[in-house]
């Protein structure tokens, strides 16, 4: 049976693993080699790393660092952060990332999934969606939540599978840092209706938060950041406890 | 020597990472004196499979790979190439395998992306140690049918072969590469045969 995924997310600045809280307030967290390695360890299905400066100047950084991440660690990771071309894109790749993830550049201009799905497979072909609720409607966020679009989400995310998206990276800005659970609406939402994997992003606090989004919604993985790098959740317990509430996971 | 096959696919580099981790010397390569006197040949592969076979058949690897006497490991595209047919492009395969790929029918999510069991029907030696509960990492939205080479099945919307043997060759629609200590211990096996 296919298991439910528990992904750690690492937002890399300069080379470093940091944290915000509602996408400002950075903190360190630590280097991001020896932490994909903890994690792989321990047992997280998937990493993603998101670079959250994604300068031109970055670039290198970042395909130096993707190098020797996939020269250690042996389970799927997505590499994103202001990736605009399918150049970039295959840059990425070529330097061992399993997955990319579009964002920002994807809503400017959508061919861009299309163009990578075609290029390097759909399964490749992630793209991270920031949602916020307000007035009464989830609408998509661009530019690392900055820029409000006049994107609905429940639209987008029909239109990015539609474009040849092979999973879809859900954060609601809302819950993420509030450690107070996942959105489990939109997330439901999204999950019903399109038919590629949703990761569920933003918001997890505690086991049960995993157990509600994987019992409530039909996302297929739940990613977390904070807490697994403090420390506050550990994997192996919370994968038991996830069996133990009838929860497939590895 | 451990060569593994240079072409138009990407998750080159995973492969031979792993591999090395392993501590076996690799050479990515499509030069055919290098592939026919290496010890075993990896066929990698992530993308598309017409333009993956087109770029093969250009260069007259599918015949190489066929006549291939070496122990012959496929993984993922590279597996489904190995088969006779693909609805992926609707392309003709290599056919060391005579089953063909197809599309999974939209009955549950697709790609079928993540970590999976499997029923293990022949014992054979590339799974040693490895239990059925055991999981691999899978991302694919093609699969290829059961037949006589199946070794292997994994059931997800429908029972596909997960693992193909015949001779010398072997293939996996998992990414062992990408599948933590019991992928690594799958690729010992092979690289052991």
């Amino acid at each position: 049976m296919l298991k439910n995924r528990i992904i750690a997310c690492m937002d890399i600045q300069d080379g470093e693993v940091v944290k915000g809280v509602n996408f400002v307030d950075i903190q360190r967290a630590g280097d991001p080699i020896s932490l994909a390695q903890r994690y792989a360890n321990e047992g997280i299905d998937e990493l993603v790393f998101l670079d959250i400066t994604a300068t031109v100047e970055n670039r290198k950084t970042l395909i130096s660092l993707v190098t020797e991440i996939a020269s250690q660690i042996n389970i799927p990771f997505t590499v994103g952060g202001g990736i605009s071309t399918q150049e970039q894109a295959v840059d990425l790749v070529r330097a061992g990332a399993d997955k990319v993830s579009v964002n920002s550049a994807a809503i400017k201009r959508p061919e861009l999934i299309r163009e990578i799905a075609e290029l390097l497979g759909s399964q490749c072909a992630v793209v991270a969606i920031d949602t916020k609720y307000e007035d009464d409607e989830w609408w998509v966020y661009s530019a690392g939540g900055r820029i409000k679009t006049s994107l609905k989400t429940i639209d987008w995310v029909k239109q990015v599978e539609q474009l040849g998206a092979g999973e879809i990276l859900l954060t609601s800005m809302n819950n993420d840092g509030t450690k107070d659970g996942f959105a489990l609406d939109i997330t439901a939402e999204v999950t019903d209706i399109v038919n590629i994997p949703v990761i569920a992003s933003g918001g997890a606090g505690n086991i049960n938060h995993f157990v509600e989004v994987f019992s409530q919604t039909k996302a297929t993985g739940a990613l977390a950041a904070s807490i697994f790098h403090y420390g506050e959740v550990n994997v192996s317990q919370l994968k038991q406890d996830l069996i133990n509430n009838n929860i497939c996971v590895r | 020597m451990i060569a593994i096959l240079k072409y138009n696919a990407g998750n080159v580099q995973s492969v031979e990472n792993a591999i090395q981790r392993l501590g076996y010397k690799t050479i990515v390569t499509d030069d055919v004196a290098i592939l026919k006197s290496a010890d075993k040949v990896i066929f990698p592969g992530v993308g598309e499979a017409s333009s993956a076979m087109e770029y093969l058949v250009e260069r007259g690897l599918d015949q190489v790979i066929k006549e291939l006497k070496k122990p012959v490991l496929g993984i993922c595209l590279g597996m489904q190439l190995m088969c006779a047919f693909s609805e992926e492009g609707n392309t003709k395969g290599i056919g060391v395998f005579s089953n063909v790929v197809r599309k999974f029918p939209p009955l549950e999510i697709v790609p079928h992306m993540g970590w999976n069991d499997f029923k293990l029907l022949e014992g054979d030696s590339i799974f040693e140690g490895i239990a059925e509960a055991d999981n691999f990492y899978y991302v694919h939205s093609y699969y290829a049918t059961l037949n006589t080479c199946t070794i292997a099945v994994n059931d997800y919307i429908l029972p596909f072969s997960a693992a193909l043997q015949k001779d010398n060759f072997y293939a996996v629609q998992f990414h062992p590469e990408k599948s933590g200590k019991i992928g690594e211990l799958l690729l010992k096996n092979f690289l052991e045969l």
